[in-house]
């Protein structure tokens, strides 16, 4: 048989693309803005939320997604903090996808949810690739990891809308100059701001809030 | 682990192509894959060669184009591809620039019989 070329200029992930678009018009119809929370294994996102639930407090109607590789222990802390949660173990995984979160939402009391965040697979790498359905994007690097990362991981630093550096109470121990980490991913993301913080002292906490408000107003 | 997913999804891709060309056999399938995209040749590699047997791709030959990271400098305009992680401009010394190619990561064409 004859062979031939045919062309196809499909986007690999346009399965997952699709289903993150109707994640993001369902999230819309129910007037919720969507956070998805990116970082390395123990930056800080579980803290970093539950230490934001606390401050906005009744303010703020919120509702969380946990993703982790397995185990329950993350939502549980969610759920003790009087918030609607659902884990999703992705069984080895290292990323959420937007199937998972379409399931995830399923069972969230959506009308009671203003302020959603989506808690990614600790990872610098994947999550980047793999878009849910969101409004937006948070990476978190912590001060311990060093303020080399930006350029280890570009596209994680590329793509999001605001970069949080947290455990800022650990700077007196540790190399990590605040002022190139700032030049790095400026250079790499001029438009997200950098807010250094700690979820342990609240320093820094203000920013963050305010960011949050900006965007849950924005939208 | 990450490839597994990626995988299915660029033969899900070329399969349902080469269908509707009523094609007997996939015999090669070309990507466009950006150096930024984050997705390892071999790792595709391998998981083709696992899920491909019994399909119209069973045999078929994987070509990855890549395309390197192509940014243009925030200060001054400049167009360069910059060495891994170092994205300081070659022309006037400022960090970083906004990417112009490199995120890439599609199938381009196929070929079947």
């Amino acid at each position: 048989m004859e062979r031939k070329r045919i062309p196809v200029v499909e986007r690999i992930l346009s399965a997952n693309d699709r289903l993150a678009a109707n994640n993001r018009e369902r999230l819309q119809r129910h007037g919720i803005t969507t956070i998805n929370i990116m970082s390395s294994p123990g930056a800080g996102k579980t803290t970093l939320l539950l230490a934001t639930i606390r401050a906005l407090g009744e303010t703020c109607k919120i509702g969380v997604i946990e993703g982790d590789v397995a185990s329950q222990v993350d939502a549980d802390k969610i759920a003790q903090a009087g918030v609607p949660v659902v884990q999703i173990n992705t069984g080895g995984g290292c990323h959420l996808d937007a199937t998972m979160v379409q399931q995830a939402l399923e069972a969230l009391p959506l009308d009671e949810i203003q302020l959603l965040f989506i808690e990614n697979v600790g990872n610098l790498i994947c999550p980047a690739g793999f878009d849910l359905g969101q409004d937006y994007n948070v990476a978190l690097l912590s001060v311990p990891e060093g303020h080399d990362k930006p350029y280890k991981y570009p596209s994680m630093f590329e793509f999001v809308d605001v970069v949080l550096v947290t455990k800022t109470d650990l700077m007196p121990y540790m190399d990590f100059e605040l002022a190139e980490f700032r030049r790095l991913v400026q250079g790499l993301n001029p438009r997200a701001p950098v807010i250094p913080l700690s979820a342990r002292t609240g320093e820094g906490m203000e920013a963050w809030l305010e960011w949050l408000k900006t965007a849950v107003k924005g939208k | 682990m990450h490839e597994l997913p990626v995988t299915e999804g660029i033969l899900r891709i070329a399969i349902e192509h080469a269908q509707k060309a009523g094609a007997s056999r996939i015999t090669d399938i070309h990507l466009v894959i950006g150096d930024l995209a984050g997705f390892v040749d071999d790792s595709i590699q391998f998981y083709f060669d696992m899920l491909t047997p019994g399909t119209l791709a069973e045999g078929a030959k994987l070509h990855f184009h890549r395309v390197a990271t192509r940014l243009r400098c925030w200060e001054c305009g400049h167009e360069f591809s910059p060495p891994e992680r170092d994205w300081t401009c070659p022309q006037c010394g400022a960090t970083g620039g906004e990417v112009l190619a490199g995120k890439e990561f599609y199938v381009e064409s196929i070929e079947i019989e």
